[in-house]
């Protein structure tokens, strides 16, 4: 039985003048392994072989990376969707330095989300037991909390690889639309203040990469313009 | 918030909005240029230049010049900031852009009103 074909990017920058591409070749009996256990078997091979990974079960977001150029998580990935003419070319994130093999450094991406301040404000007294939403302003959160923040869609944006210091990124502005359409929140108009610049949020071309990408299945395009709807409610 | 003071509309917010009307503006304008030349199969000069005298058609040209400048200045400076990573580069770039438009704009209302 042939066995897979599997491309890997190898970078270790204490040893490595450049990054490389190295072939492994990987038995998988046949079975639609996911990636992930792909990368498990191409470890057993090479013991140095890094990458991230924790719960193998699409819930921590660890495992992102890209896979025969799309990006996506390798734990929830089986290769009938991704592997084609029995290759498979696994590559770590675009767009974020890389650390060592596919583990990129998150720091810009974890930047962007603090900068939209991912936590509820509230100004009024808290009530005796808790704030209470009705079911209709409930709704409007979901498909937005569902988010963990893999960074799958924000290093499949051209806009945040060009700008990542400036433009929040989709994964970033999915979760401000979260906290912008919390009905318990009352920080509204400070958060839409920072957003109203050309780069937070208008350096979206509305390519939707990022709804392309997510593995939740989620559409951070559609929050983008939910909140210039805001902005523009706000300022006009 | 990220402050930036080569943009148009010194905000994000108006950019978006003015790249917006502007767009529209000079499709009305376009899709109206190219519907007169094709309804007017003997276009001669008195034709085009009767066209261009009348009140209606050089407010409308001027609204599209300026729409035009203004699309412009914004999609540019887009460009330049995605691009042009060395601030000085960058800078120089942005000003010349601005005053090449600054100077179109100036030869299109002399054009209009010159003749």
């Amino acid at each position: 039985m042939s066995k897979l074909q599997v491309s890997l990017y190898r970078y270790n920058p204490e040893t490595d003048s450049a990054p490389y591409m190295q072939e492994f070749q990987v038995d998988t009996q046949g079975r639609d392994l996911m990636v992930l256990d792909v990368l498990h078997l191409a470890k057993e091979q090479d013991n140095g072989l890094a990458y991230r990974r924790s719960c193998r079960e699409g819930v921590c977001g660890s495992d992102g990376m890209n896979m025969n150029g799309k990006n996506g998580l390798a734990c929830i990935t089986p290769l009938s969707e991704v592997v084609k003419g029995n290759k498979l070319t696994l590559r770590p994130l675009p767009g974020l330095p890389v650390i060592r093999d596919l583990v990129v450094d998150m720091g810009l991406f974890y930047k962007q989300y603090e900068r939209i301040q991912p936590y509820l404000q509230n100004d009024e007294p808290a009530p005796a037991i808790e704030r209470l939403q009705s079911p209709e302003e409930r709704d409007k959160l979901d498909g937005l909390y569902e988010c963990i923040l893999c960074a799958c869609c924000s290093t499949s944006c051209p806009s945040f690889w060009w700008n990542p210091d400036k433009f929040v990124g989709p994964a970033g502005l999915l979760q401000s639309y979260r906290f912008l359409a919390d009905s318990r929140d009352t920080a509204t108009r400070d958060r839409l203040a920072e957003l109203q610049d050309p780069f937070s949020v208008f350096r979206c071309r509305g390519i939707m990469n990022c709804v392309a990408v997510c593995p939740k299945g989620l559409n951070p395009t559609r929050a983008i313009g939910k909140i210039r709807e805001m902005l523009l409610a706000d300022a006009t | 918030m990220v402050t930036n003071i080569t943009n148009l509309g010194r905000s994000g917010l108006s950019d978006w909005l003015l790249q917006r009307v502007s767009a529209v503006i000079l499709a009305l304008y376009t899709l109206f240029i190219v519907g007169f030349l094709l309804l007017s199969p003997g276009l001669d000069y008195a034709a085009w230049s009767g066209l261009f005298s009348a009140t209606w058609m050089r407010i409308f040209s001027l609204l599209a010049f300026i729409s035009l400048a203004a699309h412009a200045w914004v999609g540019l400076w887009t460009v330049t900031t995605d691009y042009l990573k060395s601030t000085g580069v960058r800078v120089a770039v942005q000003l010349i852009i601005i005053l090449a438009i600054f100077v179109f704009l100036v030869w299109g209302i002399t054009v209009l009103w010159g003749a």
